[in-house]
């Protein structure tokens, strides 16, 4: 397995842990991400409201960037994006120009002042999909190390990986997670909160409302040992705020959340430094204290479900 | 702007919205719907009727967090979270000086991406701040700033990184399409 690989900004800096962890697991699967070389910008949430044309070339120019580094390969390699956001905006460019060639031919208009050209053959992966369409279960269930018996894992989704684009999962009630928080040997928190939104950007330009949507999704984490995620900026909304989140009502208390691969990797026996959990914000004492004595056989003959 | 006859700009997301149905499945799928002055659906009506100043002076489209729950159940397909980014995009010019903190965030994201290629996200917070011109802001986000210092997760602010690229052409190539087109 071979993906040309789009870390994106954030990746490289608040988000540092979702990147090496994201390689780490990836490595540890026995897969071989190669990053796209002097990749820039998507354009995140910022283009779309200042410029339109814009906001297509920015994703384009990373997908033209991958193709170029395509046309010295027979097989076409897919383009796995682990932050949602990006994922959206480089999948959206790609999946328009299919239909809309006067797009396409603006967007290579812009594109030649750098001597690049988009083809538009590459398809676009959330890391997300990867993991439950392109990886084998029994591969994760057969090395798990470390069984999270007894641990209750809520699987946050969030927006942009589901919507507008259902790919591999619904985009109402998504379950994709469920599978391998069970082969990790967790149960899954039932909850409707999975899919809702996180604010995004509000938490910067509408505090009050995106404390608001934060506030809701933790109170729904409520009972479970810790929240996984799959997208930078979910990650730094459920995670960065959280002392402010529980001084505005009752019901909300201190929540672990890490990112699916640090979870995945620490499950298939992977060091903490690998997955670096030293960088995140939020993991609790209560939390450690739980993880500290995983064996690596399923405690008290629980065996892991499913 | 009068509220009457709508400018051309005004149209083409209006013509976006044609086909609309005022069945409320919008409002009644926005996370965000609570904070709003107006419901989606309100907005759509408010274009539909002609109203373009009511549609560009509310909140509704600056609130919009793109989670396209909207777009996915819309009964009629139709793009509404395009919709919204298009009205952001015309509010910097048909209302100039409203939400001025949100345009400010977004001018600074994309100057970032101009100079450097990439974002660099304590620089743009800095300069957020300053545009933004609301002294008790920062505040607001100097523990969570402190913690990725100590993380090593951000960069002080204009300490040279290692070498970037700018996208000045792209840029500039840009805006000379959007200002011919």
């Amino acid at each position: 397995m071979k993906y040309f690989y789009y870390p994106g900004c954030s990746l490289e800096g608040t988000a540092r842990e979702y990147n090496l962890s994201t390689l780490s697991l990836m490595n540890a699967l026995g897969a071989e991400l190669i990053e796209i070389e002097d990749w820039t910008c998507c354009g995140a949430s910022a283009a779309h409201s200042l410029s339109e044309l814009l906001a297509w070339v920015l994703p384009a120019r990373v997908l033209a960037l991958a193709e170029k580094m395509n046309r010295e390969r027979k097989k076409p390699l897919d383009i796995l994006v682990p932050c949602s956001a990006c994922y959206l905006n480089l999948k959206k460019v790609s999946e328009t120009c299919r239909t809309d060639t006067g797009l396409l031919e603006k967007i290579n208009t812009v594109l030649a002042v750098e001597g690049l050209f988009l083809e538009n053959r590459l398809i676009v992966r959330h890391l997300l999909d990867v993991l439950t369409r392109d990886i084998d279960i029994s591969d994760i269930k057969q090395n798990v190390q470390k069984f999270f018996t007894g641990f209750s894992v809520a699987p946050y989704y969030g927006c942009q990986c589901l919507r507008p684009y259902a790919v591999f999962d619904d985009p109402e009630r998504p379950e994709s997670m469920e599978p391998l928080i069970r082969a990790a040997g967790a149960a899954v928190h039932p909850w409707k909160m999975g899919g809702r939104c996180c604010g995004a950007a509000h938490m910067t330009t509408h505090p009050e409302t995106g404390r608001a949507l934060v506030a809701a999704i933790l109170a729904g984490a409520r009972g479970s040992d810790m929240i996984v995620t799959v997208c930078p900026m979910c990650q730094m909304n459920l995670e960065g705020f959280q002392k402010k989140i529980a001084k505005t009502g009752p019901g909300i208390s201190e929540t672990t959340i890490l990112y699916l691969p640090q979870f995945l990797g620490m499950a298939l026996g992977l060091p903490e430094s690998a997955v670096r959990t030293d960088l995140n914000l939020c993991i609790t004492p209560g939390f450690r204290k739980k993880y500290q004595p995983l064996t690596a056989k399923p405690l008290s003959g629980a065996q892991p479900s499913a | 702007m009068k509220n009457t006859h709508a400018r051309q700009p005004l149209k083409s997301v209006r013509n976006m919205v044609q086909a609309c149905i005022q069945c409320g499945t919008c409002t009644g799928s926005c996370p965000n719907a609570f904070a709003m002055d107006h419901t989606p659906r309100q907005l759509w009506q408010m274009l539909l009727n002609d109203r373009p100043r009511d549609a560009i002076t509310s909140k509704t489209f600056i609130l919009c967090s793109s989670c396209y729950y909207c777009t996915l159940r819309c009964p009629r397909g139709l793009p509404l979270t395009d919709a919204m980014a298009a009205l952001t995009r015309l509010a910097k010019t048909e209302n100039p000086g409203g939400f001025k903190k949100s345009q400010a965030f977004f001018h600074q994201f994309l100057e970032s991406v101009r100079r450097h290629g990439r974002v660099n996200e304590s620089e743009l917070m800095t300069l957020f701040f300053m545009e933004a011109k609301d002294p008790v802001l920062p505040f607001a986000y100097a523990n969570l700033g402190i913690k990725f210092l100590r993380k090593n997760k951000i960069r002080l602010p204009f300490v040279k990184q290692k070498p970037s690229r700018g996208l000045d052409k792209i840029f500039e190539k840009v805006r000379e399409l959007e200002t011919h087109s």
